[in-house]
């Protein structure tokens, strides 16, 4: 076995295969503010993945209030509770980067049946 | 205990932090090593340990001395062979193995390797020179430029910038925290990088000392003669050693090391005087009060270092 993997066994979140890039997901995410803890919500589309082992990252795009707004989180972070998977889109492609020139109607994907 | 082992560097990957951070760490297969050879400074003129990392693969086709080597210890014979000198090496035996949880979690390392090498590079790639425009006939790429003035000083400083040779170089990597020791699978794992490629071997040492490092106190000649047999005593002493000192040390000291300044040879005996002279002002001013008598020995004290610096 390698030996790589075997460290990054440790650290690996189990369900990291759950959505895919065009799928609309709810990503939970932990906030520390002080003592306190918290669960922050952040809603949108998955268009890209990267990366493999314990470097892998995903991007959700939304649109808040007119203006797009892009995050970047690393997919075994600890900083994630869980990814709920909104509703699975129909893409041909695994990066939408497209998404980023179209507005409104247009910056929409069609739902996988 | 020993305080150091040999490894194979593994590979870079990163792991996460309690709070979430994302720390980029370096896998090492240490150990386990086996001491080969126990040099003494009777036998062999200085004392070491000669380690030898165990791998699943040893020498292919070992010489026979090579093997005469190994026979005692009753491993086979190794790749590589490395000599340690460690703080506690009195009660290590040869034949003793030891694996990779001589390191605690959180503990400070460094980390000996040899850079990849990088041939004979030029001044952009080897000291970040920025170089000329590529065109608009510039006629000045990657050159270095000037590298000196011309009447004056009509030469190149020493330590100019230059091309040549880079990489391939013994490199050591102070103070990467240790963040895995895991004795199953002899990994260890530190924080940050470690110099070479995959695969090539590395020494891993404890931060907290370092022997073959000078110290200070040894720099300085006079002194080590009370303080050789107990180098824990120096490293405490390591942080303030002037403050401390003037006041560990009575005046009465003072005169016991006279007359063995005396016997010393000239040039050990520069940096002593310069050391004392704040002690030898504050027992003259202690003098004062308790023994006027001696008072002309002790003001003879510090004006002779400045009679040395002149010389120097």
């Amino acid at each position: 076995m390698n030996l790589i993997d075997l460290v990054e066994e440790k650290h690996s979140s189990k369900n990291t295969d759950s959505f895919k890039v065009g799928d609309t997901v709810k990503v939970h995410v932990i906030i520390r503010e002080g003592n306190k803890e918290r669960v922050q919500i952040f809603q949108g589309d998955v268009i890209a993945k990267r990366g493999s082992g314990l470097g892998a990252t995903f991007t959700v795009r939304k649109t808040s209030f007119g203006i797009g707004v892009e995050r970047v989180f690393p997919l075994h972070s600890k900083m994630i509770k869980k990814v709920d998977v909104v509703r699975h889109g129909k893409v041909r492609r695994a990066k939408l980067y497209y998404l980023r020139e179209l507005k409104g109607k247009a910056a929409r994907l069609k739902e996988k049946r | 205990m020993v305080e150091g082992l040999i490894g194979r560097k593994v590979g870079m990957t990163q792991t996460f932090d309690d709070a979430g951070n994302v720390i980029p760490v370096t896998v090492i297969k240490a150990g386990p090593c086996t001491v080969i050879q126990k040099k003494t400074e009777e036998k062999d003129g200085y004392s070491v340990l000669q380690l030898s990392l165990a791998e699943e693969k040893g020498e292919k086709r070992p010489s026979k001395p090579l093997v005469g080597h190994y026979t005692k210890s009753g491993i086979p014979p190794a790749k590589i062979l490395r000599e340690f000198r460690f703080r506690t090496q009195a009660e290590v035996k040869e034949g003793d193995q030891f694996f990779v949880d001589i390191f605690q979690v959180g503990e400070r390392v460094r980390v000996v390797g040899t850079s990849k090498g990088k041939g004979f590079a030029g001044v952009i790639k080897r000291w970040g020179f920025h170089g000329g425009k590529a065109s608009h006939g510039s006629m000045f790429h990657r050159s270095p430029g000037s590298i000196g003035a011309s009447a004056f000083p009509s030469r190149v400083v020493k330590g100019k910038k230059l091309p040549g040779q880079m990489g391939n170089q013994r490199i050591t990597v102070k103070n990467l925290t240790v963040i895995e020791a895991d004795r199953d699978n002899n990994l260890l794992v530190v924080k940050g990088t470690v110099p070479g490629a995959r695969g090539c071997y590395v020494l891993i040492k404890k931060e907290d000392f370092h022997p073959e490092e000078p110290e200070p106190e040894r720099a300085k000649p006079a002194q080590p003669q009370a303080e050789k047999p107990e180098p824990e005593e120096k490293k405490a002493e390591k942080p303030a050693p002037e403050e401390v000192r003037p006041e560990k040390e009575e005046p009465e000291k003072e005169h016991e090391e006279k007359p063995q300044q005396e016997k010393v040879k000239p040039k050990e005996e520069k940096p002593e005087p310069e050391k004392d002279q704040p002690e030898a002002k504050e027992s003259a001013s202690k003098k004062d009060k308790e023994e006027p008598s001696e008072k002309p020995e002790s003001e003879s004290a510090p004006h002779e270092p400045q009679k040395e610096k002149k010389k120097e």
